[in-house]
């Protein structure tokens, strides 16, 4: 299978003061299409570092970084804005939703985007309820989150990061403010998009039973991969 | 969805801030539609009516103080005066003092209405009957308008300065004309009765008068006349101050002291104290929401539409105030015309130029109050809006 995110020799280094702190050196990282992989590691490892250059969100000290063969480690800010919401779809924790915004228009915020912007306003509903029904929200479309639970939240979170349909999900430790059972419910759903309409999925975990529901976990520390696991 | 039903969102997550915010710059809105409002009337209305070659001989203390009737007749014979008459506030109001006072002058009947015949147009006979009438009155069509005053009524007009041997304040006046203005717009809010009349029934200030009107043959005379008419009665009990017609109307309605200053000052107090109040509140707005601006940037939005939404917000909630406290006030304005109050300023309506000013104000107090939120949204890393390190 092709390499569909590539990561090459990708060095990153904070500063902070007069230190200057290596997070990853000569970092190589290979995920093929419809791929849906774990991060694990421990505090520190540089999971979050790998997300937020994976995600465009940061950029790379030196080194590449291919997705689907496009260079994005030249952009520029506003390059990689358009990038971002052309290819990628992104889960928080925290869910990070909108509180002024109803759950449909806070999935509605990608298709404000991009050249989605120029859909007629009845095809962004439609594609909006779409996202919903995926995630079995269409009965919420017009509760804010405050009134939904934190499952529920993720959900809204979730068809949000699909609404566009975008090539790539990147997950930030999606059930790690959740229970259990709707922990599980939620790595279900990412489980189906990931099988069902072939989204490849990138999700940073601490939670091994997390973990088990991606097809394979890479395990970071120190800024290396240690060990990969099926 | 669009940025604009975002930025409505938003502006009013907190209702209870942004509605504080918006009376907070409607109160300062109101205060300049008002305040500008009244200095532009006044402006207009020592403007209007006014001719270059009248001069206002008025006592040199202030033109409340009187003069000598006597004085008249000298003033006629100075070089280069062509007509001479005479006007004396009177104070007057109808039936209630507080709340029905009008401007209203004894005059001499015939020379007034010759000299001030551009501003008072009265119907053929009327300027006759008043001349013969003792106690003849012209009114202005706006007052016997409001008052439902009708040629051959007799009306009683109280002085809130003269009392009559008797103890009372008013005085039997016949109404014997109504004028117009020169300009279909033209403030006839006044009435204007005979002099002798007044003179005969006060206890008080018998043959004294309050100000002179002079016509000069020649605006280019004016200069030479007033020094000569002040030269005339200086080092005597009533000296003379004698000005352009236009210089004392304006001073006759600046009796407050500099509006323009008292109003300059106190806009620019209440501008600065709005841009203050909205700016470190929009500030702490943004700051709360230092996560959200982190997320839109992260789904894609450009910090330049980011910026623009936060000062799409600011501009907004300025021109919500601002818009409220200009159509507040040209509300305020257009009843306050009606007053007795406005019956000395003329026409209060707020000029299109003060509504466009407000405007520009708005649009400027919104710009400049958003200008901080919005640049520190547009540099925002979103790294450090999200605490991803």
């Amino acid at each position: 299978m092709s390499d569909f995110i590539k990561l090459t020799n990708v060095t990153k280094t904070y500063t902070r003061g007069k230190e200057s702190i290596s997070i990853f050196d000569k970092l190589t990282l290979s995920i093929p299409k419809g791929d849906f992989v774990a991060i694990m590691g421990p505090s520190g490892s540089g999971k979050t570092t790998l997300l937020n250059l994976l995600g465009g969100t940061d950029r790379c000290d030196s080194g590449e970084i291919v997705f689907d063969g496009e260079h994005i480690e030249g952009y520029s800010e506003g390059q990689l804005a358009a990038w971002r919401a052309r290819n990628v779809g992104f889960i928080f924790q925290f869910y990070n939703l909108m509180p002024v915004l109803t759950a449909a228009q806070n999935v509605e915020l990608p298709l404000m985007l991009t050249s989605l912007t120029s859909l007629p306003s009845q095809k962004r509903k439609d594609n909006v309820a779409t996202a919903l029904k995926i995630v079995d929200l269409s009965d919420r479309a017009g509760h804010k989150p405050k009134e939904l639970s934190g499952g529920q939240q993720q959900r809204v979170a979730i068809a949000r990061a699909i609404v566009s349909d975008p090539k790539f999900l990147l997950c930030d430790e999606p059930t790690g403010d959740l229970d259990r059972a709707t922990a599980n419910d939620i790595l279900k759903t990412l489980q189906q998009l990931n099988r069902e309409l072939g989204k490849t999925i990138i999700m940073v975990t601490h939670d091994p039973e997390a973990a088990r529901f991606a097809t394979r976990t890479l395990h970071l520390d120190k800024g290396q991969f240690v060990e990969v696991t099926s | 969805m669009t940025d604009f039903d975002l930025v409505w969102k938003n502006l009013f997550r907190r209702p209870l801030r942004t509605g504080l915010l918006i009376v907070s710059i409607f109160i300062a809105f109101l205060i300049f539609g008002l305040l500008v409002s009244v200095n532009v009337a006044l402006e207009r209305s020592s403007n209007s009516g006014t001719a270059s070659n009248r001069l206002v001989v008025a006592n040199k203390i202030n033109f409340t103080q009187p003069m000598p009737i006597a004085y008249v007749n000298q003033v006629a014979t100075i070089k280069g005066v062509t007509a001479v008459t005479h006007f004396s506030w009177f104070g007057a109001y109808y039936q209630d003092q507080t709340k029905s006072r009008f401007v209203g002058f004894a005059v001499d009947p015939a020379t007034y209405t010759a000299i001030y015949s551009d501003q008072i147009k009265l119907g053929p006979g009327q300027r006759e009957a008043f001349i013969k009438t003792r106690d003849g009155v012209i009114v202005g069509k706006a007052l016997a308008e409001k008052y439902g005053w009708r040629l051959g009524q007799v009306i009683p007009i109280s002085s809130n300065i003269y009392i009559k041997p008797d103890g009372g304040r008013a005085l039997d006046m016949r109404v014997v004309g109504i004028f117009s203005g020169a300009k279909p717009d033209d403030p006839t809010t006044a009435l204007y009765f005979n002099y002798e009349y007044l003179n005969e029934s006060r206890t008080f200030g018998r043959d004294q008068i309050g100000t002179i009107g002079v016509v000069t043959a020649s605006p280019d005379l004016n200069d030479a006349v007033a020094k000569a008419i002040d030269a005339r009665f200086a080092n005597s009990p009533y000296e003379t101050a004698t000005v352009d017609e236009k210089t004392f109307q304006r001073a006759f309605l600046k009796q407050a002291g500099d509006l323009n200053f008292i109003i300059t000052m106190v806009v620019a107090a209440a501008f600065a104290a709005i841009l203050m109040i909205v700016g470190t509140t929009l500030v702490s707005a943004v700051r709360e929401r230092t996560k959200e601006i982190g997320v839109m940037k992260t789904l894609g939005f450009p910090g330049p539409r980011v910026l623009r939404m936060v000062l799409g917000e600011s501009i907004l909630l300025s021109g919500l105030g601002g818009g409220l406290g200009l159509g507040v006030a040209a509300l305020m304005l257009k009843g306050l015309s009606k007053s007795a109050m406005g019956a000395s300023f003329g026409d209060l309506s707020m000029d299109l130029s003060v509504a466009l000013v407000g405007i520009v104000l708005a649009l400027l107090l919104g710009l400049v109050t958003g200008l901080i939120p919005a640049l520190s949204a547009l540099r925002m890393n979103i790294i450090d809006a999200l605490g991803r390190r």
